[in-house]
């Protein structure tokens, strides 16, 4: 195997004593990757003075078998195949001299898949973000994309559910899903909280949904939630004829007292429960386990991720998240609006619901995604967009999400001036009018705003959400952006 | 009477809109048939939300290209269930899909009495709860009469 112009082999390689990690091995610009291969691509930023290329070797080297200082026991190994190799370094455009930020490079590094335990998302993020991100040698680092070969990604379940299983059990085929989130997200009992729920159901939405700081605080104990929930739940269909949901919450201290919660959940009828990404990536598989088990959807809530993932040049990016979770198997997750209140580039959100909802990812540096992949059989995720989105986008929201999407309107249901019920349906009216549209081939994103503005004509709940939130946009720069194909948080 | 948005059962794509008209449901039909889909009508006198499988109005149309085909078979089952739930769906054979794509309602009951309630209550305030369509009192064949 070569080992690369810089690294050194035999006797010398393994005298007592530190030498650079590119000598080690970690360091292989003429290695062409295999297919068995995990690939790692990441955003880095050396320290000052030190040879970015050593940097890079440094990552490998910490996230598979290296230490600061020679072993002998590497040579009871099969050593050269465990040692991760960085293979490529490209300048990050738009940095280094003649900029503000300090030059980035990204770095791509492959390891052999058998250094990851099968169908464990702890392990694989033990090693790839265990370590490397407190090196001294780098300033800053942050996990851009992953591969994962087809036979380490067949070792994970993925979906409990999927895309496709949920439409059916739903009965919802053909225009996007809508949601809202109970508000206030705290302080609500349980019997006023199911009433928000009730009104927004038999209004029009598909599902309402708990936030995620709601699981069973001293205002209101989870069992009573999930009882008024689904007493909601079950009016609201005999009400429409339609199946409908609630995401019930079942974060919680222990993953014991989640199952315990789910089981209820599952006891009352409900056809959804809910986690929060806090739980961590175990837990997450535990539940998803349990909900593959159960014929349950699992959704769920990002809560916390932007704490690691907003900044351009440290931590990691949203994309990679979306990956582990299709893999840990959850079956919702929330993804941006492009148009909302959150951060989201236009582009890089279509590349995470490309990488939640496609069968084979190629490569597309525009939409971020650096690294093909191929999600052999794993289902679909259906992607949540939520947050400060109203009826008056619906135009825009169809045009950038498709139609395999949770659309939430949380305070554009509840904040209606007429109750939560005409929210509701003016949010379902816009909806089915704008899917009517873009069925018939009309050019219905330019001609969006006509198309609503006749569509409320007839229906005054919708008439009422157009002149409440006609101005609302949010219109910010987004932190995070493809540095391939510049372009704003789109609101026009 | 149903007291929901416009008083009817709302399944499908467009039962918050007013009723398609022929052309817009041609045109609706046009869009599935451009996106290579199989088109089927069915129909049924029980709008129960998990009534999965309505009667089946002939064979999907694996090889109707024509709009207007399609929709003499609407025409022709509307004459012989003019009291039922009529849909129309749409089935993709794609790799990764294979399900359906599209349905909404063409016809409808003139009359949509709605849906029962029913509690069981269970131990600890738990309840079971059961929905039953009203139109669905006569036995199968006697209703809508």
């Amino acid at each position: 195997m070569a080992i690369g112009k810089e690294g050194i082999k035999g006797k010398e390689r393994y005298k007592s004593g530190v030498i650079s990690y590119k000598k080690m091995g970690y360091w292989q610009p003429d290695y062409e990757p295999t297919d068995v291969d995990v690939l790692a691509m990441f955003r880095l930023t050396a320290s000052p003075g030190v040879d970015p290329e050593e940097v890079a070797a440094g990552v490998a080297g910490e996230s598979s078998t290296a230490t600061w200082t020679v072993v002998w026991t590497d040579r009871l190994t099969a050593c050269e195949l465990y040692r991760a190799k960085c293979y490529k370094m490209d300048p990050v455009p738009n940095t280094g001299e003649g900029t503000n930020i300090p030059q980035q490079y990204f770095i791509y590094i492959a390891y052999d898949m058998d250094l990851f335990e099968p169908g464990s998302i702890a392990n694989v993020t033990a090693s790839i973000i265990g370590n490397v991100f407190g090196m001294k040698a780098l300033a800053a680092l942050r996990l851009e994309d992953m591969h994962f070969p087809v036979a380490y990604m067949k070792t994970f379940d993925g979906p409990a559910t999927g895309i496709i299983v949920e439409r059916e059990r739903m009965d919802k085929f053909g225009r996007p899903l809508l949601g809202a989130t109970t508000k206030p997200k705290l302080g609500l009992s349980g019997r006023n909280y199911g009433r928000v729920v009730y009104e927004a159901l038999k209004g029009g939405l598909d599902f309402v949904k708990d936030d995620e700081n709601i699981n069973s605080q001293p205002f209101m104990h989870w069992r009573d939630r999930f009882l008024y929930c689904m007493e909601a739940v079950n009016k609201a269909s005999a009400a429409t004829g339609e199946v409908k949901g609630h995401y019930l919450n079942v974060t919680a201290a222990t993953v014991e007292e989640m199952i315990e919660r789910a089981e209820f959940a599952k006891d009352l009828g409900s056809i959804i429960i809910m986690i929060d990404l806090v739980i961590g990536y175990s837990s997450i598989q535990s539940m998803a386990k349990w909900c593959r088990e159960n014929d349950m959807i699992l959704h769920l809530h990002r809560a916390g991720n932007s704490t690691y993932s907003r900044q351009k040049n440290h931590g990691m990016n949203f994309r990679v998240i979306c990956k582990w979770m299709r893999m840990a198997g959850v079956d919702h997750i929330h993804a941006g609006t492009v148009v909302g209140k959150l951060e989201g580039d236009p582009a890089m959100i279509h590349g995470f619901y490309d990488v939640l909802r496609e069968t084979k990812n190629e490569v597309n540096l525009g939409n971020g995604i650096f690294l093909e992949q191929d999600w052999a059989s794993l289902n679909k995720v259906m992607p949540v967009a939520s947050g400060g989105i109203h009826a008056g986008q619906m135009h825009q929201l169809i045009h950038h999400l498709g139609e395999d999407v949770v659309l939430q309107f949380g305070g554009g249901t509840i904040g209606h001036p007429d109750g939560i019920q005409a929210g509701a349906t003016a949010n379902r009216v816009a909806l089915e009018v704008m899917i009517q549209a873009r069925n018939e081939g009309r050019d219905y994103l330019a001609e969006g705003p006509e198309i609503l503005k006749k569509a409320a004509k007839t229906c005054s709940p919708l008439q009422a959400a157009l002149s409440t939130w006609k101005d609302i946009t949010f219109n910010y720069e987004s932190t995070d952006t493809a540095d391939f194909v510049p372009s704003a948080t789109g609101n026009n | 009477m149903m007291t929901n948005y416009r008083n009817q059962v709302t399944q499908g794509q467009f039962s918050f809109l007013p009723d398609l008209t022929d052309e817009e449901i041609t045109l609706q039909i046009k869009y599935a048939l451009d996106q290579g889909y199989a088109i089927n009508i069915e129909y049924t006198d029980d709008p129960h939300p998990r009534n999965t499988y309505w009667e089946m109005f002939g064979f999907p149309m694996f090889d109707m290209k024509d709009p207007a085909g399609v929709m003499v078979e609407v025409q022709a089952c509307r004459k012989t269930f003019s009291n039922c739930y009529i849909r129309v769906m749409a089935s993709d054979a794609t790799r990764g899909t294979e399900s359906q794509k599209m349905s909404f309602i063409v016809n409808r009951p003139a009359v949509e009495p709605g849906f029962r309630l029913l509690r069981e209550e269970r131990e600890g305030r738990c309840m079971g709860y059961t929905i039953v369509p009203y139109a669905c009192d006569m036995p199968e064949g006697e209703r809508g009469q």
